[in-house]
């Protein structure tokens, strides 16, 4: 492929620059969360292709700013850059991925449990990843790096660079909208 | 009924995010308060479904691949081919880091190994489980396959629990070489991520209690008991990591049954 080649190319001025030993460090610390990187990408851009390149990128930024990085939590700040580019690129190519707003101080209240367990165990595949992608931006990566990365609420605070406060409360309302979603549609599937 | 409780705090709770003592009161107020128990139940079932729905994007091979040969120069690549690189790197990137560390600490080191040295050994032993598609030796999860499996390979016998129950599964054993001694791994998964834990007889009495450290985004943990030593590591959470450390040494010294 093209792309590829040309990004092979313009890495290896990067990487006959660096010496071995960082070369190294970065395979053994920053290579490994690669899926992690891929599955945050994928949900943010909800696309294959698109998620692949931005990754891809984002690897060569890390590698490039490695030097800056002082140990730490290397998944957290392999995450940040992932992230922050999957933005940039959706401001250009669908800015109006981007700037939907959502109500960031309304602190939902979520209904109890009771019959609607039964819906989330009937929800399928597909309907749970439907529910999942039409979350607003904010809230799917919230729940993405809480429920399916498992991070904690510092490190979210930190990828999405929002105080540990609004973590909370956009997994709350994550949730609520998730499982509303997920009444809906088995509601229609009823009807239907 | 109404509730003064913000209902966050339902969701910090579900996360693991509060101390100890808001803990016991939100369990107290579940008691009394039926819509926050409700919140409670339906975001422990909505975690449930979302960690057995498939949603976890796995990285596509080519991409693995493509970044791999980004990574390493040009030289390198020439020198080799793609197969055989890929695979002496997944064995040799963590080895070789471990030499370099080895090499550049040889004149501090005493015989056994500090705790940190080891730490390093075990999240390099960790990447190395998941990079060369060589998580088990053994893959079952039954406790009474895989404890026999060890029989004969290594001169002590590892306990083996399983967690399913937990939300622990476990997925099978290995043979491990860690701080010059064969250890035994065990593999379990919590959602989409792996759990090793390294377990081999102790060099030091008693139990010092839990040590926690974290490398290069993997938590670990440590704790001796029963004349062994432990180490789990894993990138899930430090608060999910200490939840299965907890259960494990509980099953260990009181296995149930």
């Amino acid at each position: 492929m093209q792309s590829d080649q040309r990004s092979i190319q313009s890495s290896a001025k990067i990487t006959q620059l660096t010496p071995p030993v960082a070369r190294t460090a970065f395979e053994a610390s920053v290579l490994p969360h690669l899926d992690a990187a891929y599955n945050l990408a994928r949900w943010l851009l909800r696309n294959e292709d698109d998620a692949e390149d931005v990754v891809q990128d984002s690897y060569i930024k890390a590698f490039r700013f490695y030097d800056g990085f002082r140990g730490g939590n290397s998944r957290s700040w392999l995450l940040t850059i992932v992230r922050n580019a999957c933005y940039t690129w959706l401001r250009q190519a669908r800015p109006e991925d981007v700037t939907v707003p959502f109500d960031e101080d309304v602190h939902g209240r979520d209904s109890g449990g009771g019959p609607e367990a039964d819906v989330l165990r009937s929800a399928n595949a597909q309907s749970l990843k439907d529910a999942l992608e039409r979350l607003p931006i904010g809230l799917r990566e919230a729940i993405v790096l809480r429920e399916l990365e498992g991070l904690s609420y510092a490190e979210i605070a930190a990828v999405a660079d929002i105080p540990i406060g609004t973590v909370m409360s956009r997994l709350s309302r994550s949730r609520k909208r998730l499982r509303e979603f997920l009444s809906a549609r088995a509601g229609q599937e009823i009807s239907s | 009924m109404s509730c003064t409780e913000p209902r966050d705090l339902v969701h910090a709770y579900l996360d693991r995010e509060l101390d100890l003592e808001k803990s016991l009161e939100m369990e107290q107020h579940f008691k009394d308060c039926a819509t926050c128990s409700g919140a409670h139940e339906g975001g422990r079932e909505l975690r449930h479904v979302l960690s057995e729905g498939g949603l976890y994007f796995r990285a596509p091979a080519a991409l693995r691949t493509r970044t791999r040969a980004l990574i390493q120069g040009p030289a390198e690549r020439a020198q080799r081919s793609r197969s055989f690189a890929w695979r002496t790197m997944a064995l040799g990137v963590p080895l070789a880091l471990a030499a370099v560390l080895a090499l550049t600490l040889v004149p501090l080191l005493k015989s056994p190994m500090t705790d940190d040295l080891v730490a390093d050994e075990i999240v390099s032993g960790h990447v190395r489980s998941l990079m060369a598609t060589h998580l088990t030796d053994v893959a079952s999860s039954d406790k009474h396959t895989v404890k026999p499996w060890f029989e004969g390979k290594l001169d002590f016998a590892p306990t083996v629990v399983d967690l399913a129950d937990r939300g622990f599964p476990l997925l099978g054993g290995r043979l491990d070489y860690i701080d010059d001694h064969s250890v035994a791994a065990l593999v379990y998964q919590r959602r989409k991520h792996f759990i090793n834990v390294f377990v081999w007889p102790s060099t030091t009495e008693g139990d010092l209690g839990e040590r926690r450290s974290s490398r290069h985004g993997f938590n670990v943990i440590h704790w001796n008991a029963a004349e062994m030593t432990y180490w789990t590591v894993s990138d899930v959470s430090v608060s999910e990591l200490e939840e299965f450390a907890g259960i494990v040494r509980e099953r260990i010294a009181s296995p149930p049954g």
